[in-house]
C-alpha cells in the first residue's frame, strides 16, 4: 500500500487564497504517521483531500498508483476510513447500531452474525462494550470519540485517517489509542494517519511526523526525533520549550511560554 | 508487574490487539447478541401491532353509513370479493364503490405522508421537517386557487381540474429547491430556508388571488384545503396509489444510505455516499409522494410530521425499520383519525385533518415528555 501526494494545493470554494500549497508527501510503509502543525495551517484540510471530502485544485492524491480523484466514492470508502474531529450524529441510535454503520461497506442489506461480531470485538476492544446498547445522545464527548474510532476500525480498510482522534479523552485512553493505531498499523499491515495536537503522543508513538506551518506548507517529514527539536518547535509554534528523551530515546516536550502572538 | 515490556499499558494494548485480531469473543458477546436480536424483534412486534390495528380500524371504517353492515361482516365480504364469489351485491357495492375509496385513500395517505416525513427529517437532518417542508403544500393551495378562482387548468383533465393544477404547482417549490442545490453546494439548513421563501412567495400570490375572488369560489377553495379523505374516487385512486407506493419502495431502498448520512455529510462521503446526491433524490421522490397526496385530499397536516417521531421514540432511528414501520403507523393513525371525525359527533363530520392535529398534538407532548432518553441530539 502506498499513498502519494502530489504536488497538492486547494482552497475553499474556488478562491485566490490557497489554504494548503504545494504538498508533497510519499508515504509508502504501514505505520502511525501524525500531522502536527499549529491551527489553521491546513492539517485536517489536507487529510479531506486523500477520500475525495475535499477536490484539489492542483495535484493529486494518489493509492498505489491511482488518483482518488478517478476512483468512485464506494471504492474510496474500501480503502480509506475516516473518524472526523467530532462526532455530528443526527438522531440517537444505541452504540451498536451506531457503529454498524461503519459496515456500510462491507454489509448487504441484512446485518450479519459476523458483522455483529466484529463490532462488539472492537468496542471491547475500546473499552466501551458495556455501553453497546446506550443511546449514542446519552454518552460524554471521550465515548463519541470511541464510538467514532470503533466506527472506522469495522470499516477494515487498509488506510484510516484520523482527525484528533485522542482530543476528548482523558490520558490513559489517551495514550491507549495512539500505541494501540501504532500496534495495528503493524500487525495489520495498514497506513494509519492522525492529526494530533499533543507533540508527545506524537513523539511517542508515530513512525513519523509530518510537520505543516504557515501558510499551508509542510516543514518537515521524519523520525520523531529528527522533527521534534526545541529550535524547530519554538520557530513553527512560537512557544518556548525545553526537549527532554524519553525511555526509548523519544523526544518529549516540556511547554513554557508563548513566544508570540499572530495578528 | 508484567512480564515483558516497560510499561504496564503496552502489554494491555497488545493483549487487546492479539485478542481482537484473533476474534476472541466472550460469553458476554452471546449476551450481547440476545440484546440485540430483541431489540430488533421488539421493531418487529411494533410493525405487525400497527397493522392489525389498521385492519381492525379499517373494519370498524367500513360499518359506517346508513346500510347496515357488522364489523365481522365487512372482513367477510372483502374476502368474497377477493376470492370472487360474491354473495350480497348490494353490499359488496356499497363496501366496494362507496366506502372502500376512502380507507384506501386514508391507507395511502397515511403511510406516503408518514415515509415522506421521515426521508424529509433524514436527509435535511431537521426535527421540524416534514412533507410539506419543501413548499408542498403551498405550491398545491396555489395551484388550486389558480383552478378556483381563476378556472385555469393546467392539464386538460377535464374533471380534474383542481387536482392537475395543485400536483403540477406544488412540484414547482421542489425544482427550484433542487435547482438551487445543483447551482450552489447547498447544505440542509440553506435548502430548507430556500424551501420557506418559495412557500411565503406562493402563499402571498394565494392570499391575492382569494382577495379578488367571490365568497363561493373562497368556499370551495376552504372545502379543498381541509385535509379530507372523502373526496377521491377510484379512478384518483389508481392515480394516487403507484405514485406514493413506488415512492416508498424507493425510500426504503434507499433507508441504508440516510443511516450513514445521519452521522454527517464527511463522514457519509467517507463510507462511500454522496450526501448532497441522496437528498436530491430524496427531495424529489417525496415532491411527488407529497404532491399526489395533497392534490386529492388536501391537506393533512400532523402525520408527516409527527408519525416518524412517535415511531423513533418506540423502535429507534434505524431507517431501514424506521421506513416501514412509521408506514404501518402512519395507516392506523390517518385511519383511526377518520373513524373518530365521523362518530365523535355524528352525523356532522369533522375532517381527518383537524382530528390527526387535535389528537396527535397531545398524544406527542405525552411521548416526549415520558421518555427519558434523548432522541434528538
Amino acid at each position: 500500500m502506498q499513498i502519494e501526494v502530489d504536488n497538492l494545493s486547494f482552497s475553499y470554494g474556488g478562491s485566490e487564497k490557497m489554504v494548503i500549497k504545494d504538498i508533497n508527501i510519499n508515504i509508502d510503509k504501514p505505520g502511525l504517521y501524525c500531522i502536527i502543525g499549529p491551527n489553521g495551517v491546513g492539517k485536517s484540510t489536507l487529510i479531506k483531500c486523500f477520500n475525495k471530502i475535499n477536490r484539489p485544485n492542483t495535484g493529486a492524491v494518489r493509492i498505489d498508483g491511482t488518483d482518488v480523484a478517478e476512483m468512485s466514492n464506494k471504492d474510496v470508502a474500501k480503502l480509506i476510513s475516516y473518524v472526523p474531529v467530532t462526532g455530528q450524529d443526527m438522531f440517537s441510535m444505541p452504540v451498536i447500531d451506531a457503529v454498524l454503520v461503519g459496515r456500510f461497506t462491507q454489509q448487504k442489506w441484512k446485518t450479519t452474525s459476523a458483522d455483529l461480531e466484529i463490532v462488539y470485538r472492537t468496542l471491547k476492544l475500546l473499552g466501551i462494550s458495556s455501553l453497546a446498547m446506550r443511546g449514542f445522545n446519552e454518552l460524554s464527548a471521550g465515548q463519541h470519540q470511541k464510538v467514532a474510532i470503533a466506527r472506522a476500525i469495522v470499516q477494515e480498510t487498509p488506510i484510516m485517517i484520523l482527525d484528533e482522534p485522542t482530543a476528548n479523552l482523558d490520558v490513559r485512553y489517551q495514550v491507549y489509542i495512539a500505541e494501540l493505531l501504532r500496534e495495528m498499523a503493524e500487525a495489520k499491515q495498514m497506513i494509519i494517519i492522525m492529526i494530533s495536537h499533543d507533540l508527545n503522543i506524537a513523539s511517542k508513538y508515530s513512525d513519523e511526523i509530518i510537520l505543516m506551518e504557515e501558510p499551508g506548507t509542510i516543514r518537515q517529514i521524519g523520525r520523531p526525533e529528527d522533527v521534534i527539536t526545541k529550535e524547530t518547535i519554538e520557530e513553527v509554534y512560537g512557544v518556548g520549550c525545553e526537549i527532554f528523551q524519553d525511555h526509548n530515546g523519544k523526544p518529549q516536550v516540556m511547554l513554557e511560554c508563548a513566544l508570540r502572538i499572530d495578528e | 508487574m508484567t512480564e515483558n515490556t516497560t510499561t504496564s499499558g503496552e502489554s494491555i494494548v497488545r493483549q487487546r490487539l492479539g485478542e481482537w485480531m484473533r476474534g476472541d469473543t466472550d460469553s458476554d458477546f452471546e449476551e450481547s447478541v440476545k440484546r440485540y436480536d430483541h431489540y430488533i424483534w421488539r421493531k418487529h412486534v411494533f410493525m405487525v401491532v400497527c397493522i392489525v390495528a389498521a385492519i381492525l380500524v379499517m373494519g370498524a371504517a367500513l360499518t359506517l353509513g346508513t346500510y347496515p353492515i357488522s364489523f365481522f361482516e365487512t372482513y367477510e365480504i372483502i374476502w368474497n370479493h377477493i376470492t370472487g364469489n360474491i354473495a350480497d351485491v348490494t353490499a359488496d357495492d356499497v363496501i366496494f364503490n362507496l366506502r372502500m375509496p376512502r380507507i384506501i385513500t386514508g391507507v395511502v395517505a397515511g403511510a406516503g405522508l408518514a415515509v415522506a416525513g421521515v426521508a424529509m427529517q433524514s436527509t435535511l437532518k431537521n426535527p421540524l421537517a416534514d412533507p410539506y417542508t419543501t413548499g408542498v403544500s403551498a405550491g398545491a393551495s396555489l395551484g388550486a386557487t389558480i383552478a378556483i378562482v381563476l378556472g385555469v387548468n393546467i392539464l386538460p383533465m377535464g374533471g380534474l381540474g383542481i387536482v392537475g393544477n395543485a400536483f403540477v404547482f406544488s412540484l414547482i417549490p421542489t425544482a427550484i429547491m433542487v435547482m438551487i442545490c445543483r447551482m450552489k453546494h447547498a447544505s440542509p439548513t440553506m435548502m430548507i430556508m430556500a424551501g420557506i421563501a418559495v412557500m411565503y412567495l406562493f402563499s402571498a400570490i394565494t392570499t391575492m388571488l382569494k382577495l379578488w375572488s367571490d365568497p363561493d369560489a373562497l368556499k370551495a377553495l376552504y372545502n379543498w384545503e381541509v385535509g379530507s379523505l372523502a373526496l377521491a374516487t377510484w379512478d384518483d385512486i389508481v392515480i394516487m396509489i403507484p405514485v406514493v407506493v413506488i415512492g416508498i419502495i424507493v425510500i426504503q431502498f434507499l433507508s441504508r444510505q440516510l443511516n450513514v448520512l445521519a452521522t454527517g455529510d464527511e463522514n457519509a462521503k467517507s463510507l462511500g455516499v454522496n450526501a448532497s446526491q441522496l437528498r436530491t433524490i430524496c427531495l424529489i421522490v417525496v415532491a411527488l409522494i407529497a404532491a399526489s397526496i395533497v392534490s386529492f385530499t388536501g391537506m393533512i397536516g400532523f402525520v408527516g410530521l409527527v408519525c416518524p417521531h412517535v415511531v423513533r421514540i418506540i423502535i429507534g432511528a434505524d431507517n431501514r425499520y424506521l421506513v416501514p414501520a412509521s408506514a404501518a403507523f402512519g395507516i392506523a393513525l390517518l385511519l383511526a383519525a377518520d373513524l373518530v371525525g365521523r362518530t365523535i359527533i355524528a352525523p356532522t363530520i369533522i375532517q381527518v385533518g383537524v382530528i390527526t392535529s387535535f389528537l396527535g398534538g397531545p398524544m406527542f407532548l405525552w411521548l416526549l415528555l415520558r421518555k427519558k432518553s434523548k432522541i434528538w441530539g
